[in-house]
């Protein structure tokens, strides 16, 4: 399980010093808060705006258009499960809607315990051996229900 | 002596239990005391086989595959440390017939070489274009890369050596490499394989490429799907710095060229050029309109190259064998190899590369064994989301750009996706139209709206409402984003709506084709 920390302003301070000799070092800043904190909180668009001397609706433009970053902490467990066209293809229709039943949400919500968050992902990269899923970062591929069964059961412990 | 056993650590490999293989070989080996090495190549691109276990004997390396961690005591058993008789043996790699009919260029090292040993590299013929370039000099790199004919690999195929002469041609005070590595098309993985197998060669094409433009600096763009790849790359330019082939006076000439991986942050339009150098210098992913080029005004305004990790990889053959040497390869004005990725409901699925001009059927239907459902083919998207799909009455054509792009459809980034009979063509053609909207960049009308207006028309065609009033809506809705789009994703888009509805028209309750018995 991924182990993130509570919101520190002065720790967020270290994060974007890490990064601020990059050239264009805004996605990895954003990529590093994520990291440490679980999602990209409000609190640091002001700080990135200042330290990259760009406007707050700016950062929060970038932060918006991307999908992977979270306004929100997610669930203890975060379950992405590939939706694309060769994992359509290979049967991911029916073990998604299995795992939407088994938790009892749909893809992109949360259990209401707040153990899993499940998603949809478009593709990775694993379509020769598809159905294909991710649990908290640790990839599955040959998907069947039994293999989808044992990783909702580990999302859920 | 300790025996040396390969495992992959090719993402494909590890989804399908790698890791736990390599434990399980590692205690069995332990308990038994039999000194063994264990190292993790790349794959070689034989997916079904995979987590395939190879090891070496007198008589070469032999392989073993799928093997699950619950096979391995009986693989001890069967003695195959010394290449003994199993269900799973395969024999050696290079003679299965999946790999003995390919024509390795690109993927020539990919799962025969540990993917972070430099030495490895070497002796298999690494960076022997690069020591080529520096005897050539930059005009004649680009004048040998325009003999090659190699032409783009991320979907465009637009000819490498033109792009790269405007970049050498173009002023600027700081030039870039751009490798677009992000490779969200559905039914794709040749860049991550290349990045986790081999990706020294990825650094070497970069390398030749900043020393044919006069560029210092190089990105690697991929996505943050690809944790794999990115750490093997991160590691092989660690190890190529170390060894002076990063970095200031390059092998010990007056080049300088270093390189970084940078992460998206799952937007498929990220793979766009133009939307990928503003998300690299972080911003929204927008696309940009053109002109400028990004080979005059780039990232951060400067000249830059941008190329997918295919094209990169292919020019260290070229230098090092010659371009007229690749030529030889394919048909038409499609030079050289393509690797080709078969992938969805596929039973041998993987990496093949091969020269231009192989029949789709042939991929399909020998090459992949049909499908993994046992049921008869449908059709193939071929190319990506953006990708048409070709019905099984068109499995002639040859893998060409043209030749495509004559039936209306496109190679793109040499993805194939098989789909059986079961195949619900109205759902693929709205999940196209749905896979559009949510990840149009926004800039344009016909794209971020017309692709809403897609679904919803899609979803009364299928409830059954005014099913012709709505087809032909649909239809000139699809023209509308053909001809208005700015980007290929907006543009492109209708070709899978299009050739579901055409090629299968009584699943969208119009009449049937005439000619689709042809
Ligand atoms: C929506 C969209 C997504 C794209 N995705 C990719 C991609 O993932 N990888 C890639 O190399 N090219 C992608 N392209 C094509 C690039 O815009 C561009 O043509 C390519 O990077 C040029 O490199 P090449 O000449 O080596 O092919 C995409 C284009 C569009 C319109
Ligand atoms: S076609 Fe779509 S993705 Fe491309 S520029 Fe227009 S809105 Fe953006
Ligand atoms: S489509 Fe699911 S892994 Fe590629």
């Amino acid at each position: 399980m991924p182990h993130y920390e509570p919101w520190s302003e002065e720790r967020a301070r270290t994060v974007i010093a890490e990064f601020a000799h990059l050239e264009g070092p805004l996605m990895p800043m954003l990529h590093a808060i994520q990291e440490t904190f679980g999602h990209v909180p409000d609190a640091i668009v002001p700080m990135l705006a200042e330290h990259l001397n760009i406007s707050r609706a700016e950062v929060h433009g970038v932060v918006t258009f991307y999908h992977d970053f979270r306004h929100e902490p997610a669930g203890r467990h975060v379950l992405k499960i590939c939706r694309a066209e060769a994992c359509q293809a290979a049967g991911g229709d029916a073990l998604a809607e299995h795992a939407e039943h088994k938790l009892g949400c749909k893809l992109g919500e949360t259990t209401a315990d707040g153990r899993v968050t499940v998603e949809p992902i478009y593709c990775l990269g694993l379509c020769a051996t598809a159905p294909s899923a991710m649990l908290d970062g640790k990839i599955v591929a040959r998907l069947n229900e039994r293999r989808l069964d044992t990783l909702i059961a580990e999302a859920q412990s | 002596m300790s025996i040396r056993i390969y495992v992959p650590k090719d993402a494909c490999a590890i989804a399908c239990g790698a890791d736990d293989v390599v434990a399980a070989i590692q205690a069995a080996a332990l308990a038994r005391r039999e000194p063994v090495e264990i190292v993790r190549n790349g794959s070689r691109g034989m997916l079904w086989l995979e987590p395939m276990v190879e090891v070496v004997t007198p008589e070469g390396r032999i392989a073993y595959g799928p093997v699950e961690e619950a096979d391995v005591e009986g693989l001890f058993e069967a003695g195959f440390l010394a290449g003994g008789a199993h269900a799973l043996r395969i024999g050696k790699p290079e003679e299965h017939p999946f790999l003995a009919k390919q024509t390795r260029l690109t993927f020539a090292r990919c799962g025969i070489i540990d993917p972070a040993s430099y030495s490895d590299y070497v002796a298999m013929g690494g960076y022997k274009g690069l020591e080529r370039a520096l005897a050539l000099g930059p005009a004649e790199i680009i004048e040998e890369v325009k003999k090659s004919g190699l032409r783009g690999r991320g979907g465009a195929g637009f000819p490498t050596a033109i792009k790269w002469k405007t970049v050498a041609d173009a002023q600027g005070d700081r030039k870039y490499i751009v490798c677009n590595a992000d490779e969200g098309d559905s039914g794709t993985f040749a860049d991550r394989m290349i990045m986790e197998g081999d990706p020294f060669e990825l650094i070497e094409g970069m390398t030749i490429a900043g020393i044919a433009v006069g560029a210092t600096k190089g990105y690697v763009y991929t996505r943050s799907e690809y944790p794999h790849a990115i750490a093997a790359m991160e590691k092989a330019i660690e190890v190529a710095r170390a060894h002076g082939m990063l970095g200031v006076n390059i092998a010990g000439s007056a080049y300088s060229f270093d390189m970084e991986v940078r992460m998206g942050a799952g937007a498929y339009v990220c793979g766009e050029e133009t939307a990928l150098l503003d998300s690299l210098e972080g911003k929204r992913g927008t696309v940009r309109a053109k002109p400028p080029l990004p080979a005059h005004k780039g990232l951060f305004q400067k000249p830059t190259v941008i190329n997918n990790v295919l094209s990169l990889t292919a020019v260290p053959h070229i230098l090092a064998d010659g371009g007229e040497k690749y030529a030889n390869f394919g048909m038409g004005r499609s030079r050289g190899t393509m690797p080709i990725q078969i992938a969805g409901n596929v039973r041998y699925g993987g990496l093949f590369e091969t020269a231009f001009g192989i029949p789709l059927g042939e991929l399909i239907n020998d090459i992949g064994g049909g499908t993994a459902s046992g049921k008869p083919v449908k059709a193939a998207q071929v190319g990506g989301p953006l990708g048409a799909y070709v019905p099984t009455w068109q499995f002639d054509l040859p893998f060409d750009y043209e030749a495509f792009a004559a039936k209306d459809a496109l190679i793109g980034h040499g993805g194939i996706v098989v789909f059986d009979e079961t195949a619900d063509m109205p759902k693929m053609a709205r999940f196209a139209m749905e896979f559009c909207s949510v990840e149009s960049c926004g800039k344009c009308t016909p794209c971020r709206i017309g692709s809403t207006r897609g679904v919803e028309l899609m979803d009364r065609i299928m409830a059954g409402e005014r099913v012709e009033a709505n087809l032909a809506t649909l239809t000139d809705l699809c023209q509308t984003m053909k001809l208005g789009s700015l980007c290929a994703l907006g543009g492109f888009t209708p070709y899978p709506v299009l050739s579901a509805l055409n090629h299968f028209p009584e699943e969208f309750g119009a009449p049937p084709r005439l000619e689709a018995a042809e």
